[in-house]
Order: structure tokens, then sequence, then C-alpha cells
């Protein structure tokens, strides 16, 4: 077992961690929040999408041990509190899910990819200067898959966000 | 809006009220569930041949590993009832017993079961642990096997497997113009984002099982069956569940396992799928070769239609879609056939998935048609209204109501439609070949029986209680809709609990017969409710005696009735009680027998072929949709869309191959088994007709879930035969199907230059 330190959601957290675990079991399991989702746990269907320091990553694929002074932020660390954060709000008035498998994965990326957007890092689709429009989404968001096939309002959502003053 | 307006709910576009626990992490999925003492983690070994024998299983290594608390073989576990067995509870409710005997029943059934303390260790002794076989040859494919082929016994979707109106042959003989071919469609896996999961723990001798399951009722019967105990002691609990598509409408292996390994280590046995675990240990929907024939008069009438398939079925586990049941109900025909053959194969469990029969049905079947259109040289929307039938032309039923013309018309109106012949190849766009496609959408609309228990408090909040679920459907957010407008009270003071085998039982979610069927429960419930309060009103004050209880309205906790206005609590203490109670008990009415129930739909697709490499795009989807009355424009909205996604799949993505020398599905994951991305889906446009058909339910409405991929991939199919000439055969298209159309297309364009 080897002794791991980080922060999640602004709370500085310590365990004990079997090397083989990801730092989506160190999360599920070990410390307790299950929000984060294990879908292919191959890094094939992103619902464990969680940010690392600010990148989105796929927490399955990523050893926890490997994490250690990391700051890490979950679905359960996107709201301010009680209040929602605009992009959870806008996934609900969206509809921008169904079932919610999929959705701590799609806000985590979500997040993160508006951030991306900001600092200007352009994707395969990006023609020139990088801007959010529906194409950049589409692209930067077909990591994470939907089952449900909510994809159009997921990516409404975001646009709506994106238009809003930050 | 006014006072009376606000409380019409039914059809509003309300947000999910399971919204915010779904984006904030708060919903609790079977695998996120966690109980008073810590779960051990249980781990599948899969089995590597496809039939035969294990000679010998040495779990020695594997229970000498870290962590490892129990190793379950043949060898070892606990008795069951014999798989199959309480077959009068349906194939649902049947025994789903696990590692039985030492045969080998199909490629990666679960041959042991480690439990240990964390999943790393189980996950380690699993690879473990060793085993011999003595592998048999298997019957895997059914072509290949086809003089082994029987009529099922049962066949899901329709009354008989082989039925025939009027007289095929001659019908077929002398019709001017024809369309015989074959076609396959592949085996798939609903692949729903949760994979299958089951923490199970046992106190004096009951068993509480935390799992993702569509039905719950369904499973409390598979549990006792299985195990040998009372349905009473078994509590089924689902809260959530990350999407079903069918694969979840019943218990699969890791449940049972899961049980069997809690009883043995009197501990909480957790243990959920791995992805790859599912293309064994879950349901799938097996590969049909289907043969068409289709004939029609010079004038492009219908003249005979005949529909025969060939699949295999799961040994031991009767399940078989009607891949020919749309022939009865979708075109006027003199004569229609249609025949359905199994041959029981040595695979994992053939199950439900998505619009079992349809999905696959109209697939080939609006091929078939749109090719028959073409060669009578009519335009493929002006076909199929020349072949609308009167009545039901299988059964002769008269039809609840018929709105495919006007989703036929108003979707050619809003795609902006082209009639005509379709004369492949003759639009572009730059380098893309461009096509359009338009098929029908048709799918059966039942009810269930289904209850369900209304409890209102003095302070005027409402509680239902029904062992109904949420796939993602919206059942929370629509039975809130149908209890607050029977009691003319607001959304918010309802409160609905679902997915408890505690309470009381209904149909679950499947078939796409949840909300019409709990949702007429809730109403019933409510309305007895509403009856009720003011018979007890009218107890004390005579004034409310007579009154129109579709005028009674709830705000706070106060019941008002135009000016007259009681406060709930008064009225419980003249009368008794500490709440209004009401249960309900519905079931199909008479009109599902006399009359032919289907909701309807029209699909438009345009594609984009790559005159260079025929990589195909779907641009634009588009469906006109009748699901009678929609109760809630926004789920129902996201409904459709799902299911015309998965529609593109089967069109152009979603295929599981299996090794037919083994028995072994080989792309046995998300990377390997394409379902549609974010990138692959375009803009969708879907629109619904008001309906209401007064047949169906209380409610006016019909399924919706299965709808929207009923057309969608023949849709697609017809566009690339528009865009390049290709007529599909096997699904889903793949591009080097399409290349050759595509380079004789190009071909002659250089030859013309």
């Amino acid at each position: 077992m080897y002794p791991v330190s980080l922060d999640v959601n602004g709370k500085t957290v310590s365990a004990e961690v079997d090397a083989r675990t990801s730092l989506l079991d160190l999360l599920r399991e070990t410390l307790g929040m299950p929000g984060s989702k294990k879908g292919c746990d191959h890094g094939q269907c992103g619902a464990c999408t969680v940010i690392v320091n600010g990148v989105r990553i796929n927490s399955c694929l990523s050893l926890a041990v490997s994490h250690d002074g990391d700051a890490v932020t979950t679905v359960e660390g996107l709201a301010d509190g009680e209040s929602l954060s605009p992009l959870q709000k806008a996934f609900v008035s969206h509809d921008a899910f169904q079932c919610g498998y999929c959705t701590p994965g799609q806000l985590c990326s979500a997040t993160a990819l508006l951030d991306e957007i900001k600092r200007g890092e352009p994707s395969v689709v990006t023609d020139g200067k990088v801007t959010l429009n529906e194409e950049e989404i589409r692209e930067r968001m077909s990591g994470n898959l939907c089952r449900c096939g909510a994809y159009n309002n997921i990516v409404d959502a975001i646009l709506s966000v994106a238009g809003e003053p930050a | 809006m006014n006072q009376q307006d606000s409380r019409k709910w039914i059809g509003q576009p309300l947000d999910r009220v399971d919204g915010p626990a779904k984006v904030t992490g708060q919903a609790t999925y079977a695998a996120d569930y966690r109980g008073n003492s810590p779960a051990a983690i249980g781990f599948i070994v899969e089995a590597g041949i496809g039939k035969g024998r294990i000679v010998s299983i040495d779990t020695r290594a594997a229970e000498a590993s870290d962590g490892v608390l129990l190793v379950l073989t043949h060898q070892n576990a606990p008795e069951q009832a014999p798989f199959g067995s309480h077959d009068d509870a349906g194939r649902f409710g049947q025994s789903h017993a696990v590692l039985e005997n030492e045969n080998v029943k199909y490629h990666g059934a679960p041959v042991a079961f480690v439990v240990a303390e964390t999943l790393e260790q189980a996950r380690h002794a699993a690879h473990l642990v060793s085993v011999r076989y003595d592998q048999q040859p298997g019957v895997f494919d059914a072509e290949a096997h086809e003089d082994k082929a029987t009529k099922p016994d049962s066949l899901d979707g329709a009354d008989q497997a082989d039925k025939e109106v009027g007289h095929f042959e001659p019908a077929f003989e002398k019709s001017a113009v024809t369309v015989e071919a074959e076609y396959h469609t592949p085996s798939q896996h609903a692949s729903a984002m949760e994979p299958h999961a089951t923490v199970a723990e046992w106190s004096d001798g009951k068993l509480t099982v935390h799992m993702a399951v569509q039905i719950i009722a369904d499973a409390r019967k598979g549990f006792a069956n299985t195990l040998k105990i009372e349905p009473g002691d078994v509590r089924i609990v689902s809260p959530f569940i990350g999407g079903g598509f069918g694969s979840k409408l019943g218990i699969h292996n890791e449940a049972i396992l899961a049980a069997l390994a809690a009883r043995e280590l009197d501990r909480p046995v957790r243990v959920a799928q791995t992805r790859r675990n599912l293309f064994a240990n879950g349901p799938h929907r097996t590969a049909h070769r289907h043969r068409l024939k289709l004939g029609a008069d010079a004038d492009g009438r219908l003249q005979a239609v005949s529909h025969d398939s060939l699949a295999v079925m799961s040994r031991g586990y009767p399940f078989a879609e009607a891949a020919g049941g749309l022939t009865q109900s979708s075109y006027a025909a003199e004569a229609i056939r249609m025949s359905h053959r199994i041959v029981e194969a040595n695979v994992p469990k053939v199950d439900s998935m998505r619009a079992p029969g349809e999905a696959i049905g109209t697939l080939v079947f609006e091929s078939a048609i749109d090719e028959l259109a073409e060669r009578c040289g009519i335009d493929p929307i002006e076909f199929r209204l020349l072949n609308e039938p009167e009545t039901e032309p299988g059964s002769g039923k008269s039809f609840s109501t018929r709105p495919l013309a006007r989703c036929l018309r108003e979707g050619a109106a809003k795609f902006g439609w082209q009639s005509g012949v379709v004369r492949p190849g003759m639009k572009r766009d730059g380098r893309w070949l461009i096509g359009h496609g338009v098929a029908a959408a048709i799918r059966p609309n039942n009810i269930e029986p289904a209850g369900a228990e209304a409890s209102l408090a003095r302070d005027g909040r409402l509680t239902l209680s029904l062992d109904m679920t949420d796939i993602g459907t919206g059942t929370y957010t629509i039975l809130g809709q149908i209890a607050a407008e029977t009691l003319g009270m607001d959304t918010g003071a309802v409160e609905v609990r679902l997915g408890d085998s505690d309470f009381v039982e209904t149909c679950g979610s499947g078939g796409s017969f949840g909300a019409g069927s709990t949702g007429t429960a809730v109403q019933q419930a409510c309305d007895s409710i509403r009856t009720d309060i003011l018979a007890r009103a009218a107890r004390i004050d005579p004034d409310w005696s007579g009154v129109n209880s579709a005028d009674l309205t709830i705000d706070g906790d106060r019941v008002s009735v135009g000016d007259r206005s009681l406060a709930l609590g008064d009225i419980l203490d003249a009368v008794g009680g500490e709440a209004f109670r009401a249960k309900s008990h519905i079931k199909p009415g008479d009109a599902h027998k006399t009359m032919a129930q289907y909701s309807y739909g029209a699909l438009f697709a345009e594609v984009g072929v790559d005159a260079d490499t025929a990589e195909i795009r779907l641009r634009r989807l588009l469906g006109v949709f009748d699901a009678g009355r929609i109760l809630n424009h926004k789920t129902a909205h996201s409904q459709l869309m799902g299911g015309m996604i998965f529609g593109i799949g089967a069109g152009l993505l979603e295929e599981s191959l299996m090794d037919m020398r083994y028995g072994a599905f080989m792309n046995r994951d998300l990377a390997e088994y394409h379902i549609a991305v974010n990138r692959d889906v375009p803009r969708l446009e879907v629109h619904m007709l008001e309906g209401f058909d007064e047949h169906s339910n209380p409610l006016g409405s019909k399924g919706i879930g299965e709808l929207g991929i009923c057309g969608t991939g023949p849709a697609i199919a017809n566009a690339v035969y528009d865009a390049t000439g290709h007529r599909a055969r096997k699904f889903p298209i793949h591009i080097e199907d399409v290349l050759p159309a595509v380079a004789r297309l190009t071909k002659g364009n250089a030859a013309s230059r």
C-alpha cells in the first residue's frame, strides 16, 4: 500500500492505496465519492471523466498513486454549495441526459472544455481561430458516450453557458 | 396563464425532477450503493470455450491470494433450482441458476466467481483460476445449422410464428413488379452506459438486492425461484438505472452470483460486470437472416408480402423476435405471409433489445418497400400512401388511430422532400454524393397490468409509491405531472417513490408500456383520493355534495372547489384518519384486443457519401411522430431523439461480431462495438403530432420509447441508395459495401466528361 495525499474538490484527503488502484476507484471505493461513474474501465466511454490540475482525464486509466499532490475536481465539486454551476443548471433545463449515468463525465468534460477554448487549444475541427461552436463541441465531447442519445441537448446546454458572461 | 391552466400539467415540458440529483452525482445507481457494512467485491471468471465440459478447475492459487474470501465454482456452488425451471413465471422470473455443473453453456459463461476484500484483489485472483476443458463442437450460427431450425414456441411481439393471410404464392406469381431479397441484420448489444451491477445482502434469511433492473416484480420472482426462497423474502431496490434498452428487463449472472456469495460469506457482496463481461453475461439481440418477397401490380398496388426470418435462440432460454410481425400491420396487400424459425444454439442469452421485432423488421422491410417503389416507378412516399390499409391487413381489426399518412406528408413538407422516382447519384455537394431517404416507423402500443398507491397528507403533500422504474425515461417526472393534474395541485407538492419491491407491483419499464400503464394507475389512485375528499367534505359541509370533482384544486393544505374551501386537516379530524390514501390496479382495456394499436412515425434522412472513400456521414435526420398524447414534451422529445440515434447505430454502426468457430463475441468493448458519438449525430429534427388515442388508455398516450429507432435505419439505408445506387442487404452498412457502387458512379461521371 502506498500513501497519497491529494486535493479533491477543495479538500485535502489522504489515503493508503493499492498500486493497482485507479484514480476512479480511489474516488469511488476509498474516498466514498461514487459520483464519478465506471462505464467501461478502459477509457472508451468517458463516464469517469474528472478534472485534474485543470485538465480533463479518464480517471479509470490513471493510477491513484500517480496523483499525489494533484488537485482533482469531480461532479460532486462542480456546484457551489447548494447552488448549481451554470453548466449543471443548463444540463437540467436542456434535458442533456436521460438515465444520467454518463452525466458526471459529460459535465466534467464540458467544464474543462470551456477552459480549453479560453486557453485557445485547437482541436481537429478547428479552422484558424479557436472559437466555440457546435462542431467544436461535438468533436470535443465525442469522448463522452451517451447511450440515451442526449447529444443535441448536451451541445445546446454547453452553447447556452458559453454565451453567458464569465 | 390563469389559475386553471397552470394546473394542466400533462404535456408540459417540465425539467426532470431527478435532474439536480443527476447533475451533482447524488443519484445512487446500483454500484454506488454503500450499506452499513462494507461489501466484499466479486469478479466473474468466464468460460474460454463455447461448448464442452470442465475437466478440472484449480482454485488453490486464487484462494491463497491476498484478500480472497471465497471462490465459487460448480463444485462448491450452493444448490439452486435448475436453470429454466419455474418457466411459468416467464423468462425473467424463471430460475437463472449459475455454476450448475461442469457443462459450459456458452463462451463467457461464469465458471468461477472470486470474492475478495477489494476489486484489485478479486480481479487479480480471478486470473489465477486455472480451468481445463474438454471442448465439443457447438452450434453458434443459425444459417450453418438451418437443418435444425424449428418453429419457436413463443414469439416476442406476435401471436403466431407462422401466419398467412390470403394465398401468398399465387398473389406473388401474378405480381407485375417484384422484389425478392435476402438481408442480414447483426447481433447487437444494448450497451447501456451503466454495466449491470448488484449488491446483495442477507439478514435473517431475507435477501435485499440493490441492482439495476427494469422490472422489479419479475426480478423478485427470478431470485426467489433460483434460490428456492419465497418472493416475500426478497427485496429489490433500484431507484436509478443507468439505461436499460431491454438489457435490464430481467436478472443476469452477476445478480445470482452476488446473492449466492453473500449468503455463503454472511456479508454483503457487490459485483459490477465489466464492460467485457456484459457481452456474454448480459443479453443481446441476435443476428437474423431475413428473406423478403414483395409483389405489386403495374399501378404500384401491393399484392403480396412475405417475410421469413431465421435466427438462433440461446439454448434453454425461450426468446425469439417477431422480425416479420410488421408485414401484418404496415401496408394493404392481397396476401401476406410471415414465418419465423430458430436454431437452439450455445450462445449467451438472446433477449429483447430496444423495439424487439420492429427495430430489425423495419430495417429490412422498409428498405424493400423503397426498392419496390423504385421498380414501380413511383415516389417512395406516394407508394406508401397508395398502399395505406383501411384496416389492419393481418387481422382485419380497425386501427385505434392511423396517422401514418399524416406523418409522411408533414415530414415531406418539413424535410423539403423532392418527390419523384429515386434516381441514384444525381445530387452532389462538392466531394459528397448526397442522398435522401424516407421510411415509416411503426411500433405496437401495449398496456400492461399495473398498480399504484397514493397518499395525501394533511399538509397537502402527495406521495406516490409504486415499484415502477425510471431508466432515463422520465418516469419520476411524468407520474408527478399526472398526479398533480388529477388533484389540481402543484407538481412541487408531489413526491414520487419508485424502484422498490416494497411498493405496489407494476409492469416496470419495457416495451414502451411503462408510462401509459403506470400513468393510468397513478391517475386512478389520485382520482380515488379526489372522490374520497369530496365525499368526506360533503359529510361535514353539505354544500360540497354533488360538486364536479374535476374542479377540485389543492393549494398548500387546503382543498377548494369553486368558492368552497376546507383545510385537509379539518376534513381528516372530522372523519378520522391521518391521510387520504388510495390504491389502484389497472389492466388493458378490451380495445387492446379488439383494435390494432400502434405508434407511428415517418423518418427522413440526408446522407453524404464521400465520392472517393465512400465514407458515409449522416447530414440530416428528421422524424414526425404520433404517440398519442404527449405526457411531457421535453422528455418525450429526448426519448425520440435517443431512439433515432439507436437507429443511426442500426443503419451504420452497431454489430457484435461472433467468431463462429468458437461462439465467442470478438468486439467486446466500446472501442470495437461502435455506438454513435456526439460528432456522429447531426442536429435532429423531432416533430410530434398532437394526438389522443382514447382506445389506448384514459390518458390518451401511446408508447414512445422504442418508436424513434424504427424507421431511422431504413431511412438512412434508402438515402445511401439515393446517393450511390447501393442497396443495403446487410446491416450496418460498411464503406466497403458501398465502394463498388460509388466507383461505378464516379467512373460513369469520368467517362461522360
